[in-house]
């Protein structure tokens, strides 16, 4: 583009002849050009390479900030139950435990909801319904987590201690092994809570992803399946379930990392209590309740860096689920050709 | 003959009972989604629909006791939140548009990508933490600007994630004609795609700033909070989220009642904000489908 032929017959109809009569000089208006596009080029590279720096300089500063917490307990930081703060004894296995636990409590009741839901959507509702409802499901994962966690304390912790323990205690506690889970004082706040709050809050991710997943299943498929004579319920099991697999997988590990690392609503319910308990009706911790719970009020470098060292972990966690996530997820898209 | 016509009969019977029973349970499955969220916007509307009135925007946070407002905490959020989007959606804009426009198919793309979807899930209070590792542990003390970048980089996986989305639904037929017009690239990504795309990546970025509005977890550690009126940037500052967690766990009525008011003020506009953005971003993608 830049070498604009010199020897070229100047002719005042064409626009260019035109510009150059003006005294514009291509040549250099060319380079111009070229120079400005390597510019925004290298803008828009160096933003990119942003993102992909952010997330290695996070892993890297808190490896770095819990390195006198790794040194100093090794890999029994992992396995202690310790957490004396007066004595300078740290250990994450409480709130690993808690993370843990909280997390497994809010899958066994999203997964089959949303489940659930997804089929509503996509098979069970008529058309006119599926949109509203689909936008109020969303709604509810626009609700900043602080609201989860005041509307947890106030209303549903409060609820749990009247209605739910008291009858768990009652019902479930005398059973054998499980019933070990099921007993416990009625105070409302505790593992259990902390699971139903977190699986309220991750319903609209896993839901959202099962739905979209399900649409994509080609319509000639569900009708070979209903015209051999299947249920809507055997077309959704043996048909769509297993034609989306691995994304439906990749929409539990989702919300799975969010229920992993969500701070807010388990803070307000959790009871932050380093203790390591049986019971599902008792108070315990997470890693992030501990962290936001305690990170200001830490008075020595080694209470600092082990919080640091359990943020690091978290990462670590969360990372890896939800890099599960998205290449189950990519799995399926690569399938669709999208 | 009779025997084979009653199995079959019955197998068709029981599928048919199954099938209900999975349809039921369905519809309660989603009853179920509802429930919780009417009973928490109802919660948040009852409570703090009570607990409004004039002095939330005029007086500052009060003192155990004593009556007083928000005030500084809505101030503090919003300048938080607007430094975070001055740092977070350019950053962002010019990333998806790499990503777009320069890096679509490549594997340098394809990570960033996969990077940008973690970060964009990946807990916030983690964020909170790296910034307070790099910013105030080394400053020594807590500040307004630490927060706005906690958020800032929250801001930065949302925006990125739409921009890109939005580039790749402007018809290469729009780039092709710009280019064999003779515009260098620059140029038509500034003046063709960006105009294309427009309301797509400024509902990204209301998108971003409706998700930080009630971010608490990576304020803690950062901006941290402060009961008084303050403007300066270099020192802790107060903010809404944080406000209603310290107030939420307290034992006073009086600091209840706040709470529920700041609650349900951010609730609100979240919704809103998060409601009418979708609805762009969703009429968007249709309409280039």
């Amino acid at each position: 583009m830049s070498s604009e032929p010199a020897s070229m017959t100047l002719d005042k109809s064409t626009p260019i002849a035109g510009l150059r009569a003006a005294g514009v000089d291509m040549a250099a208006r060319a380079a111009r050009d070229a120079f400005v596009d390597r510019l925004f080029r290298g803008i828009f590279a160096t933003a990119g390479w942003f993102v992909l720096i952010t997330l290695i300089a996070a892993a890297v500063s808190m490896l770095w900030g819990g390195r006198e917490a790794f040194g100093s307990f090794g890999w029994k930081f992992l396995i202690s139950p310790d957490w004396d703060a007066v004595n300078h004894k740290f250990g994450a296995l409480v709130p690993i435990y808690g993370t843990l636990v909280t997390a497994l409590i809010a899958m066994l009741i999203a997964v089959p909801v949303s489940f659930g839901i997804a089929l509503f959507l996509t098979e069970v509702a008529p058309n006119w319904l599926r949109g509203p409802i689909a936008s109020a499901i969303e709604l509810l994962a626009g609700i900043p987590s602080i609201i989860y966690g005041m509307w947890g304390l106030f209303v549903f912790v409060p609820f749990m201690s009247v209605h739910v323990v008291p009858w768990l205690n009652a019902h479930l506690g005398k059973l054998p092994l499980l019933g070990a889970l099921f007993t416990g004082p009625p105070l409302g706040i505790g593992m259990l809570t902390a699971g139903i709050v977190l699986a309220i809050m991750v319903i609209p991710f896993i839901s959202a992803v099962m739905r979209d997943v399900f649409l994509t299943v080609p319509t000639r498929l569900k009708e070979s399946a209903y015209a051999l004579g299947s249920t809507t319920w055997e077309v959704a099991w043996d048909v769509v379930l297993p034609y989306t697999r691995s994304a439906v997988i990749g929409g539990v590990f989702l919300g799975l990392g969010r229920a992993l690392g969500e701070t807010m609503a388990v803070t307000f319910v959790l009871g932050n209590a380093h203790q390591l308990t049986a019971s599902l009706l008792m108070p315990g911790n997470s890693i992030a309740a501990t962290l936001a719970n305690e990170f200001t009020e830490a008075d020595s470098d080694i209470y600092r860096s082990a919080l640091i060292a359990l943020g690091f972990l978290l990462f670590v966690v969360t990372f890896a689920v939800l890099a599960v996530a998205k290449l189950m997820l990519r799995q399926m898209a690569k399938r669709e050709g999208t | 003959m009779s025997a084979v016509a009653d199995a079959s009969e019955r197998l068709y019977r029981l599928r048919r009972v199954k099938n209900g029973i999975a349809l039921a349970l369905a519809v309660v499955a989603t009853v179920f989604g509802l429930f919780w969220l009417v009973w928490i916007l109802w919660t948040a509307l009852s409570n703090g629909l009570s607990a409004i009135n004039g002095a939330l925007f005029t007086q500052m946070t009060p003192a155990p006791g004593e009556s007083g407002g928000l005030l500084n905490a809505f101030f503090g959020s919003l300048v938080m939140s607007a430094m975070a989007i001055a740092i977070g959606a350019p950053i962002g804009v010019a990333a998806g548009t790499y990503l777009a426009e320069y890096a679509r198919k490549n594997a340098l793309g394809e990570t960033i990508r996969f990077v940008n979807d973690i970060l964009l899930s990946a807990p916030s209070i983690v964020l909170g933490l790296f910034v307070y590792t790099i910013v105030v542990g080394p400053l020594g003390h807590f500040s307004g600007f630490a927060g706005a970048l906690a958020l800032a980089l929250i801001v930065i996986p949302v925006v990125v994630r739409t921009t890109d989305e939005m580039l790749q639904l402007v018809p290469s037929a729009m780039r092709e004609a710009a280019l064999s017009l003779g515009i260098p690239q620059w140029k038509m990504t500034l003046q063709v795609l960006y105009r294309a795309a427009l309301s797509g990546i400024v509902t990204g970025v209301l998108l971003a700033l409706a998700r930080i509005s009630g971010e608490t977890a990576p304020l803690l550690f950062t901006a941290l909070n402060n009961q008084y009126w303050s403007a300066d940037l270099s020192q802790p500052l107060a903010s809404v989220p944080v406000v209603i967690f310290q107030y939420a766990m307290s034992p006073y009525d009086s600091w209840h009642a706040l709470a529920w008011a700041g609650a349900f003020i951010v609730t609100l506009f979240v919704l809103l904000l998060s409601l009418t953005s979708r609805t762009v971003l969703l009429r968007k993608r249709v309409a280039n489908d």
